[in-house]
């Protein structure tokens, strides 16, 4: 029976309820017996969503119960069944069984189960596993955030920037209830969509800095193009590792020229090619074999050997105004190299390694294109796993949402760092190279989780699920993100309305948030080409919260400014307050902080408009703005 | 704004403060702008960390091997202390070795820049569930919360963005600043002039949010504004630029025959502004000098770039320290994220080395003039007999010397104790 298999996977399991017994099984195979149940609970539970009547027959009833939370707090909530209850036990304990079945393992013996079962869609399947994870753990959700924080989160999320003011107001108007998901449809269509992903995609290949010989404009366009068009995943890597040529005409080179800023023998684009691509942290395995990596010495260099054949040639030209030679353009070209790569072992043993990926060795001859041969093999999965390379893209996309992905750090995955919930990221990562690597049916299936609508505040109970102190995450609260420096930008531009008045195209606003971002960067000076940024919430960030030129403009009350048409605005003084709240913080002030910003502003007297500039400073200053929520 | 009128605008500030609409409580937010801004005392203890991004080449520097095929271009030369001989690239800095140590057993077991630089400044190999604070950070931790007169940040780290304050909380994160001093984004006039109505309705907007309970960061964002505030408003500022005078606070402008003797690079001038934060009371200095990664060419980038570079810098601190009496209270540490390959390769360059290395001590009242520990003759290895050291061991030193007991234990955000150093110990030879 097709699908069967995944009946089991995906978290159903067979109970019969034969009064008063509840037996859960598996292939015929009792899991769990309860006899704890009372006719008036069966009623209830009968009746719910959460269960499917499959066979009816006589007294006896074979149903599916869905490993839903939901179902778990209806059961909870029901007053002749307390939280350890035997059915709790019973159904919880038979669902840990059903989970621990490797999918494939076939339930056909039970016609009636297999014929009518559906499989659970994929964000049914991602919900009940989180779920379950809470309940083994005993802890209780959030409650779902309300729209005010959840369309501020969408937007800095999808698209890179706080929404803005007409933007919040028209969503808090709108009386649809399914305006969530109309959110989502539109923003996976914006074009600030396109410019988030570039920028974080930039970012990832040839960081924030200025490495030498690389056109941050070239990978720009790049990412800019891949992203708009929605190309598949496996494409865009297989592009960016197979890349040869101008670094403007074909901006995907960049990402191999800023790993070549060292004559290294293509180390360093081996270990971030790895890192960035496959999720393998491999680096030290150049050296000797890791103890914990599966990745061997032999391996780092076999991986490295289909990189020997990168060439880079840097051109120059001479500047007409002063007469001397200055930089031109750089390119990536082909380079003769064939047979082994030569590396040391500890011992001091010189060895060979041929171009070998997963298992697959190409032809070290000559004319042998290996790159080429790479990207055939790039995307293929190994025995019983999805694909390393959608693996990858799931965990760093669903960090990116979450603020921690499925293991930590999000690119060094394997068996030595086991993911907190490897069923989700297996079958996200599945399904994510089943559709093709879409990039936005990815991040859809991440933004309609039930997860990502929870409330960052914490309640009693899962105050514990606390990542940031290195606890596993567990997802039951939506966890604080610091904004990054691009998103901060962008949002004091929305806030401030600056966008507007100005009419600035696409690269001279990047050029401008370049500009502006680079008093934030701190190079290493070494052959991985590290940085760090002290835009990091320490003290020279909050001084140019405080007093940058940046925040003078946000704030400014010249004309066309959004202060000066605010308050030229008719209407009351409280709405403005109010206003500025909600251009801010995507909020509107409770009463009490409504009273005392009144307060506050008729403290200036005269002077009301610097009492507004000033309200408005602490807005854009206050920890509620900066971190995303 | 310049830095040479501050006082006055400080003054200004005050006064604002004092008479603006609704600021009790910004005067709370802004306890610490009253704290007591004297001279501190000289006796405080401080630690300047000379952190040499990249991997240094010791065995061209501290521990050469003459007549090993690992050799390399450089003749060792003696120093000040009796039977240490150093680079003969480092001629000033023997003439002041007796203040100086070598450790020359370092065994540490990370070779990637990454890991190397976060095991060497928090003697702890990376680990996924936790971030470990590196020692400048502890040394905020440990001496900068006693310190109520120091308005500036405890840990100072110059021309770099190294380290992290893990579990200590952001409050005790690295301040960076340029080599230049120049602060980013000082506050104008009118901004210093508003500052306090401002910080009122930030307050009040802050407070909302952390009450909210939403974990720990909406509370360090208002801890680090208020770190911000007592820098922005502070005298001590002047220490940050080596032009500034400050009678009060013992700074002088610094002449340029000191200029000139630090170097007029980085490196000198972050030396020299270190010197400068040591005397207005910043326990933690960390300079950085990068460029050491010298996979190829290393002996033409050593003889030519930055061993003349980094010999001036050392030798002019050490001697200033001794000169001015502050010496014994600053310990020196020079250290990269690992050493580099004995063997040289074919682009006559060094690679990445971690198993037999050397980091350079000094000052802070221990026992130098010496060097401690030995590698084998190659420099392949530790040698035998000789005791192998690790970064725990150079902190646990620093400690010593600090007085830090060196039996203090942080407790993680988990609850987990984490020993100062990783339990290391000091090194006997240094502390006699």
């Amino acid at each position: 029976m097709s699908g069967s298999g995944n009946l089991i996977s995906s978290g159903w399991f067979a109970v019969t309820i034969d009064p008063p017994f509840v037996r859960a099984t598996l292939a015929g195979t009792p899991l769990a017996v309860c006899t704890e149940l009372s006719t008036c609970f069966l009623a209830k539970f009968l009746k719910s969503e959460f269960l499917r009547v499959l066979n009816e027959d006589g007294p006896t009833k074979v149903v599916m119960a869905r490993t839903n939370f939901k179902a778990m707090d209806m059961i909870k909530q029901l007053p002749f069944f307390g939280p350890s209850s035997g059915i709790i036990r019973l159904l919880a304990g038979a669902l840990m069984f059903a989970a621990a079945f490797k999918s494939g393992v076939a339930i056909a013996d039970e016609p009636a189960v297999a014929a009518s079962a559906e499989t659970l869609s994929l964000n049914e399947f991602i919900d009940a596993k989180i779920r379950q994870n809470w309940t083994d753990n005993e802890i209780e959700p959030s409650a779902i955030a309300d729209d005010e924080e959840w369309i501020r989160r969408v937007y800095l999320d999808m698209v890179g920037r706080i929404p803005s003011l007409k933007e919040t107001e028209a969503f808090l108007a709108d009386k649809n209830p399914r305006k969530r998901s109309i959110v989502i449809d539109e923003l996976l269509e914006h074009d600030d969509l396109v410019r988030n992903l570039t920028t974080i995609w930039t970012n990832n290949c040839i960081g924030r800095g200025q490495p030498q010989r690389v056109s941050r404009a070239g990978m720009e366009k790049f990412f800019r193009e891949a992203f708009a068009k929605n190309r598949p995943w496996n494409e865009v890597v297989v592009d960016i590792i197979t890349a040869s040529g101008h670094f403007e005409e074909n901006g995907a080179v960049n990402y191999i020229l800023a790993q070549m800023q060292m004559n290294d023998e293509a180390v360093q684009l081996t270990a971030m090619t790895t890192r960035l691509f496959l999720g393998l942290q491999v680096q030290c395995t150049q050296c000797h074999n890791h103890p914990f990596n599966k990745w061997q010495q032999s391996q780092f260099w076999e991986f490295n050997s289909f990189f020997r054949q990168v060439g880079k040639i840097d051109h120059r030209k001479l500047d007409p105004n002063t007469g001397r030679q200055v930089d031109d353009f750089s390119e990536v070209v082909w380079r003769e190299f064939t047979g082994p790569v030569y590396y040391e072992k500890r011992s001091g043993l010189m060895q060979v390694a041929f171009p070998i990926f997963q298992g697959q060795e190409v032809d070290p001859g000559v004319g042998v294109d290996r790159r080429a041969e790479l990207a055939k093999m790039i995307c293929n999965a190994e025995e019983g796993q999805p694909p390393q390379v959608a693996l990858a893209m799931v965990n760093r996309m669903w960090a990116h949402f979450f603020g921690y992905g499925f293991t930590r750090p999000v690119d060094d995955m394997g068996p030595h760092n086991p993911a907190s919930h490897p069923e989700v990221l297996n079958r996200l990562a599945q399904e994510f190279a089943d559709n093709d690597y879409n990039v936005r049916d990815l991040v859809r299936w991440i933004v309609a989780t039930e997860a990502y609508q929870l409330s960052s505040k914490y309640n009693n109970s899962n105050e514990v699920d606390n990542p940031a102190a290195g606890e596993i995450p567990m997802f039951s609260h939506m966890y604080i993100k610091s904004m990054q420096a691009e998103q901060l930008y962008d949002s004091l531009i929305t806030a401030s309305n600056a966008h507007q008045s100005g009419n600035a195209d696409w690269s001279s606003q990047e050029a401008q948030r370049r500009r502006w971002m680079q008093q934030f960067i701190v190079a290493f000076d070494n052959d991985e080409n590290d940085e760090s940024t002290t835009f990091n919430g320490t003290i020279p960030q909050a001084l140019m919260m405080m007093n940058s030129e940046l925040i003078d403009k946000a704030c400014s009350t010249e004309r066309g400014s959004f202060l000066a048409e605010e308050l030229a605005s008719p209407g009351k003084e409280t709405d403005k307050i109010s206003r500025l709240y909600l251009a801010a913080l995507g909020r509107a002030p409770d009463r009490a902080e409504l009273g005392r910003t009144q307060k506050f502003i008729n403290a200036y007297g005269p002077e009301k408009l610097k009492g507004f500039q000033d309200l408005f400073w602490a807005l854009l200053n206050s920890n509620e703005f900066i971190l995303n929520h | 704004m310049s830095l040479t009128n501050y006082g006055m605008n400080r003054r200004h500030f005050m006064q604002h403060m004092a008479t603006a609409a609704a600021t009790v409580p910004a005067m709370n937010f802004l306890s610490h702008v009253q704290a007591n801004a004297n001279v501190l005392k000289s006796s405080q203890k401080s630690c300047i960390l000379m952190w040499m991004g990249g991997g240094p080449p010791t065995i061209d520097i501290w521990d050469l091997k003459p007549g090993s095929r690992n050799g390399g271009e450089f003749s060792p030369i003696d120093t000040a202390a009796p039977g240490v001989q150093i680079s003969e690239h480092m001629p000033e800095t023997a003439k002041v070795f007796s203040d100086l140590s070598i450790v020359r057993s370092m065994s540490t077991r990370e070779a990637d820049h990454g890991r190397g630089r976060y095991y060497m400044q928090t003697s702890y190999v990376p680990n996924p569930t936790v971030v470990h604070p590196s020692f400048g950070s502890v040394v905020s931790y440990e001496l900068g919360r006693n310190r109520k007169a120091l308005e500036i940040p405890a840990f100072v780290s110059v021309s770099g963005g190294g380290g992290q304050a893990g579990f200590l909380g952001m409050t005790h994160a690295p301040f960076s600043v340029d080599s230049s001093g120049r602060i980013r984004n000082e506050p104008s006039e009118d901004s210093r002039k508003r500052l306090p109505g401002r910080l009122t309705m930030l307050q009040e907007i802050e407070s909302g949010f952390i009450n909210s309970r939403r974990g720990d960061l909406p509370t360090a964002h208002s801890d680090v504004y208020r770190n911000a505030v007592n820098l922005m408003t502070s005298r001590q500022m002047a220490a940050f630029d080596a032009a500034r005078s400050d009678a009060g606070l013992g700074l002088e402008a610094e002449s340029d025959a000191t200029r000139e003797a630090y170097g007029r690079n980085g490196f000198g001038e972050g030396l020299l502004m270190a010197r400068r934060l040591a005397q207005v009371g910043v326990p933690f200095i960390e300079v950085n000098m990068g460029g050491w990664d010298l996979h190829a060419g290393v002996f033409d980038t050593l003889k030519n770039q930055r061993l003349p570079q980094l010999d001036k810098g050392i030798s002019a601190l050490t001697a200033d320290l001794k000169q001015r009496g502050m010496l014994d209270d600053t310990v020196l540490v020079w250290m990269g994220e690992f050493g580099r390959t004995p063997r040289i390769n074919q682009n006559v360059g060094r690679d990445h080395w971690a198993a037999s290395w050397s980091v350079m001590i000094g000052g802070g009242g221990l026992k130098n003039g010496q060097a401690v520990g030995a590698t084998d003759a190659d420099g392949v290895r530790v040698a035998d007999g000789s005791k192998a050291y690790l970064p725990g061991d150079i902190w646990a030193t620093v400690s010593h010397a600090m007085g830090i007991p060196v039996n203090t234990v942080h407790t993680s955000k988990r609850g987990r104790p984490m020993k100062l150093a990783n339990g290391g110990t000091p090194i006997q030879e240094l502390i006699g």
